[in-house]
């Protein structure tokens, strides 16, 4: 077993979930059949192979140039009032569980 | 009105020589949703008015006399996890339950810009998690060649809805196989575009290295269509690339004669359905016969793929899926004291099960002290698995295998076991982490009449090769 209880309390900690007892469970077993399985990756040596995070590396990047002139491809010129509009404020709260005119509104954070 | 035979062509040369109307085609699809939808499940939300204020510009235009746009008057579904202004998205999930995006995706923007009539919204697996449509929060699609059978997930109802003559075409996403994977389970086209080639903004993100969005359709010249409609460069999406968009639909007939294609022995190996092999390898003969050149290949990493694939995209997704916390949009936990059980409640109550199994995977393959051994690792593969079709596409110009191992599963067979539903992705899973395109065409089907499907996979940017064989093919057969 790799993971264990603990794991899977600290995982949902850092996940923002709480998970009831019986899903718990459910994902001690769930995950270590998955990470078994997963293990086949270490029948590979890959110590002088680079990862890839990023498809769109491989066509835009231009390896000749340094930092982030090498990302060029997917930058553009600044638009002072940006691409699109922003959205009015009461459409972007629109679909808010709870907020005022201006704000979302979330319970108190700091106790006075 | 014969539905069943309605290409995107048929319709719109129908609308424009007035022989009918928008209107009444948007009628006839909307009739036969009230009469088939109740046992299949492909729509979650319809949108009648949207639908029927397009069919009626349309008819204008007609009635002027003006040249209709590519898709005007073609009725379509779009999957669920594209955001529609003022029409509920959600995701298939249950913490979008009430959510009207602000604003439409730039794919869905241009299929309504070239005339299309949406009909509604698709059901797929919630956030596009899942291989069967039965991780929807909703309800279930069934295939509608066989109801006790699934439609293949996740754009699964994209692809019932065209099966059933729902929908002329529909947009679905793919992320390990979503578009494919459907399109063979319910005996449509189904094109999986390169990455970089349509524009993601707006859609819900799920594994935002591996997401595509892609059409379903009764016909490869049908998807050649979509494509040219919503591919290319899109300022809002920086990952949409900057290189021209061919035009596919004038490539399309083009003799297959004299094209290499690789054959793979990894995808014909265990696992694989005899009576797949025996259609895949029967189809492949056919291209032969059409004069395609047939060249071994070998693709040595693909075993190492579905491990690979489910520590990317699990990683991405519980990055991507932090946002649903119930503070801007969403369900929001009641009763709640403090913020942090806000967050952790509100996620707990409404997403389901496989979500919250892939946002754990990923979470702890990304925590500290085992990002090397399994993020970091599954990167490194990934540049393995890449140079294999490096490799490959030196020999061939495109590399033909069954798009799945089985013919569509039973509702309920694979859904307690996680693993050997991910195993389901096992031929479609390597063109997402690749970022080359991929199409699956219907190649015949099995003794219970279940369809089967070829996948042809391409060179980036090279979605006019696939669609000439997928086409050479589908004339042939």
């Amino acid at each position: 077993m790799k993971v264990t209880e603990k794991d899977v309390a600290y995982v949902a900690e850092l996940a923002n979930l709480e998970l009831t007892e019986e899903e718990r469970t459910g994902m001690l077993r769930d995950l270590n059949s998955i990470l078994e399985y997963v293990d086949r990756l270490n029948e590979l040596d890959t110590s002088d192979v680079p990862p890839m995070a990023q498809v769109s590396d491989r066509y835009g990047v231009d390896e000749a140039k340094q930092g982030s002139a090498r990302f060029a491809y997917a930058s553009r010129e600044d638009i002072l009032e940006g691409l699109r509009k922003s959205l009015p404020h009461e459409e972007a709260l629109a679909n808010a569980p709870d907020a005022d005119e201006d704000f979302f509104r979330v319970p108190k954070v700091i106790e006075r | 009105m014969e539905l069943k035979s309605l290409t995107i062509d048929a319709a719109r040369s129908a609308v424009q020589e007035r022989t009918t109307t928008a209107l009444a085609l948007a009628e006839a699809h909307y009739a036969r949703i009230q009469k088939e939808d109740g046992q299949i499940g492909a729509f979650l939300t319809l949108s009648k008015e949207r639908a029927l204020e397009q069919a009626d510009r349309m008819d204008r235009m007609a009635a002027e006399g003006k040249t209709l746009p590519a898709l005007g008057g073609v009725p379509v579904g779009i999957k669920d996890v594209m955001s529609t202004r003022g029409l509920r998205t959600t995701a298939g999930s249950k913490i979008l339950e009430n959510y009207i995006p602000p604003y439409d995706s730039t794919a869905v923007a241009r299929m309504e810009a070239a005339g299309a009539m949406v009909l509604g919204k698709m059901n797929c697996d919630e956030f596009a998690m899942g291989s069967s449509n039965e991780n929807s929060a909703y309800h279930p699609v069934r295939n509608p060649r066989d109801l006790n059978r699934v439609p293949g997930g996740s754009s699964g109802g994209s692809a019932a809805a065209v099966a059933a003559d729902m929908a002329v075409v529909a947009l679905g996403s793919d992320t390990g196989g979503s578009i494919r994977q459907p399109a063979s389970f319910c005996g449509v086209v189904g094109l999986m575009p390169t990455y970089g080639r349509v524009s993601r903004y707006g859609l819900i993100a799920f594994a935002s290295s591996l997401d595509h969005i892609g059409p379903l359709a009764k016909t490869v010249r049908d998807a050649a269509i979509v494509l040219r409609t919503i591919a290319g460069r899109d300022p809002m999406d920086s990952t949409s690339a900057d290189v021209p968009v061919p035009d596919y639909v004038g490539e399309l007939d083009k003799p297959v004669r004299g094209i290499k294609l690789g054959v793979a022995k990894e995808y014909f190996g265990e696992g694989l359905d005899d009576e797949v092999r025996h259609a895949v390898e029967a189809a492949i003969d056919k291209l032969k016969g059409l004069g395609c050149e047939i060249v071994p290949v070998s693709l040595p990493h693909t075993p190492y793929a579905i491990p690979t694939y489910y520590l990317i995209a699990t990683a991405e997704a519980s990055a991507n899926l932090a946002r649903f916390d119930g503070v801007r949009y969403g369900h929001r936990a009641r009763g709640v004291k403090t913020l942090a059980e806000m967050y952790r409640r509100s996620r707990d109550e409404s997403f389901g099960a496989e979500v919250k199994r892939r946002i754990m995977l990923g979470t702890y393959a990304l925590s500290a002290g085992y990002y090397d051994a399994y993020y970091l690792k599954a990167q490194k593969v990934r540049t393995l698995l890449t140079r294999d079709f490096d490799e490959a596409f030196r020999k061939v110009d495109a590399i033909v295998t069954p798009t799945s191992p089985t013919a569509a599963f039973r509702l309920g067979e694979k859904s307690n076991d996680p693993l050997a539903m991910y195993l389901a992705d096992i031929y479609t899973v390597t063109a997402d982490l690749a970022g080359i395109p991929g199409i699956s065409v219907p190649c015949g089907e099995t003794k219970e009449k279940l369809p089967i499907g070829l996948q042809i996979l391409g060179k980036h940017f090279d979605e006019a090769t696939i669609l000439r064989v997928a086409r050479g093919y589908e004339q042939s057969s």
